[in-house]
Order: structure tokens, then C-alpha cells, then sequence
């Protein structure tokens, strides 16, 4: 396989507009939060899916469990809002390419930001309202007061 | 030219799936024995089956993402791209043949 070179293009002379770099951000935090994610993800299916018992394990209490540590709800926190942030940008970029149509792309899009909107709103409320005492009979461990 | 079709279905997927275990975890507000209903349907044998898939999904979007990365990033990415390519496979069978033993075992040994 060969490469060829590019035919030479004559230096632009002008900008008449100042050119938006959000594309270029958008390319570089799909590498940047694809890498953390690669961690982030990786480190929760390990311990929710193979430590231990992995799925027989998962209930109530295992939740409990986790988030009563702030270091498990900043994990959480972090591989919801980067995963849904990247998943919503990968939507994007293929709904530019396959929609054609510019009422079905404003449709899809409008679709897909209610539902990004929706998921992390839903996701961190929950991860910064849980509270595993809430049904005041629980048997849980961090529930009993003596 | 395959590597970008199945990081695009791969990556639909998850974000579907994304969209699905918010609201089921979210059922942790809503009370113990709801969540725990729900987390059951995860212990059904053909859901735990759907699992490897989505795991499947995760690896291969993951480690192909590593592979684009180094394309874009690597001076001598673009002409290792094929090889690497080959190494996104073999990295993929190896995670995945421990997760399916242990999951398996999990799913099915009760």
C-alpha cells in the first residue's frame, strides 16, 4: 500500500468569519472522555459483575453499600455524565449523517437532547438524594443508630 | 471499513442500554422491594445472556476507541491501524473468555 500526497492547495487568504472550533472540541472530548470512560466502566462492570457473587450479589443493600461511600457516588457520578455526554455526541454524529432531511434531523435532535436532558437529571438526583434509611424498618447495617 | 460499522452499532447500543439502567437503577428512590424486583429481571437466564452481549458491546467499543486514539494521535498510528486492528481482537477474546466463564457460572449455577 502506497500513500499518495495530497494535491497542494493554495494558502487561504482570508477568513471573512471567525470559524467555530466546536466540532474540533466535540472530536477531542470524544477521545478524552472515551479514555476515561474506558476505566471508569471497566472498574464497575469488575466489581459489580465479577467480584465476589457479581449479578447474584446486586440488591438493594449492594447499592446501599456503594453509595454510602463518596467515593463510589463520584465514580457514578462522573460515568454518567461522561458516558451520557458521549453517547449524546455519538447520536449527533450519526444523525448528521443519515437523516437527510432537515424536519427529521430537527426531530431526531430535538429527541435526543430531551432524553440526554432526562437521564441526567433522573441519574444524579438520584445518586445525591438516595438515602438507604428511607423506610424507617430497614434492617440495613448503616441503619441502625446503636 | 467493519471496525467503524460495529464502533456505530456498538456504540447505539450502549447508549440505549444507558437509557434503560438509568430509570432502572433511578427505582432505588422508589423503594427496596421495587429496585430488588427489578434487579431480578437482570438475574433471568436469557437477560444474563443479553449481559454478555452488552459487555461484548462495551470491549469492543472501548478497546477499537483505544485503536482510533492511537490512529489519530500515534505518529505511526495510521500505518499500524491493520495490525492493531488484529490486537483489538486478541485483547477482546482474552477479556471476554474470563467474564463469560464467571458471569456464566453466576447466571446458570445460581
Amino acid at each position: 500500500m502506497s500513500l499518495q500526497s495530497a494535491p497542494r492547495l493554495a494558502t487561504p487568504r482570508s477568513r471573512t468569519r471567525r470559524a467555530s472550533n466546536f466540532e474540533l472540541n466535540t472530536w477531542l472530548f470524544m477521545r478524552g472522555s472515551g479514555l476515561l470512560l474506558l476505566v471508569l466502566v471497566f472498574g464497575h462492570l469488575f466489581v459489580n459483575l465479577m467480584v465476589g457473587e457479581g449479578i447474584n450479589a446486586l440488591d438493594f443493600a449492594f447499592v446501599a453499600g456503594k453509595w454510602a461511600s463518596p467515593f463510589w457516588q463520584v465514580w457514578d457520578l462522573a460515568m454518567l455524565w461522561l458516558a451520557e455526554l458521549h453517547g449524546m455526541n455519538g447520536l449527533r454524529t450519526i444523525i448528521n449523517d443519515y437523516a437527510t432531511k432537515p424536519h427529521t434531523r430537527l426531530f431526531l435532535k430535538t429527541l435526543l437532547y430531551f432524553s440526554a436532558f432526562v437521564v441526567l437529571v433522573l441519574g444524579t438526583l438520584v445518586i445525591f438524594t438516595f438515602d438507604p434509611c428511607a423506610d424507617a424498618a430497614s434492617t440495613l447495617e448503616v441503619c441502625r443508630t446503636n | 471499513m467493519w471496525s467503524w460499522v460495529a464502533h456505530r452499532i456498538t456504540g447505539v447500543t450502549l447508549f440505549f442500554f444507558l437509557f434503560v439502567h438509568v430509570i432502572d437503577i433511578s427505582m432505588v428512590r422508589v423503594s427496596p422491594e421495587v429496585f430488588d424486583e427489578v434487579v431480578a429481571t437482570y438475574k433471568n437466564p436469557v437477560v444474563g445472556l443479553m449481559e454478555v452481549g452488552l459487555v461484548a458491546a462495551f470491549l469492543f467499543h472501548a478497546l477499537n476507541g483505544v485503536r482510533l486514539i492511537l490512529v489519530d494521535f500515534w505518529s505511526e498510528g495510521p500505518r499500524y491501524q491493520k495490525q492493531m486492528t488484529y490486537g483489538v481482537l486478541v485483547l477482546f477474546v482474552a477479556l471476554m473468555v474470563p467474564f463469560l466463564i464467571r458471569h456464566l457460572s453466576h447466571v446458570f449455577g445460581g
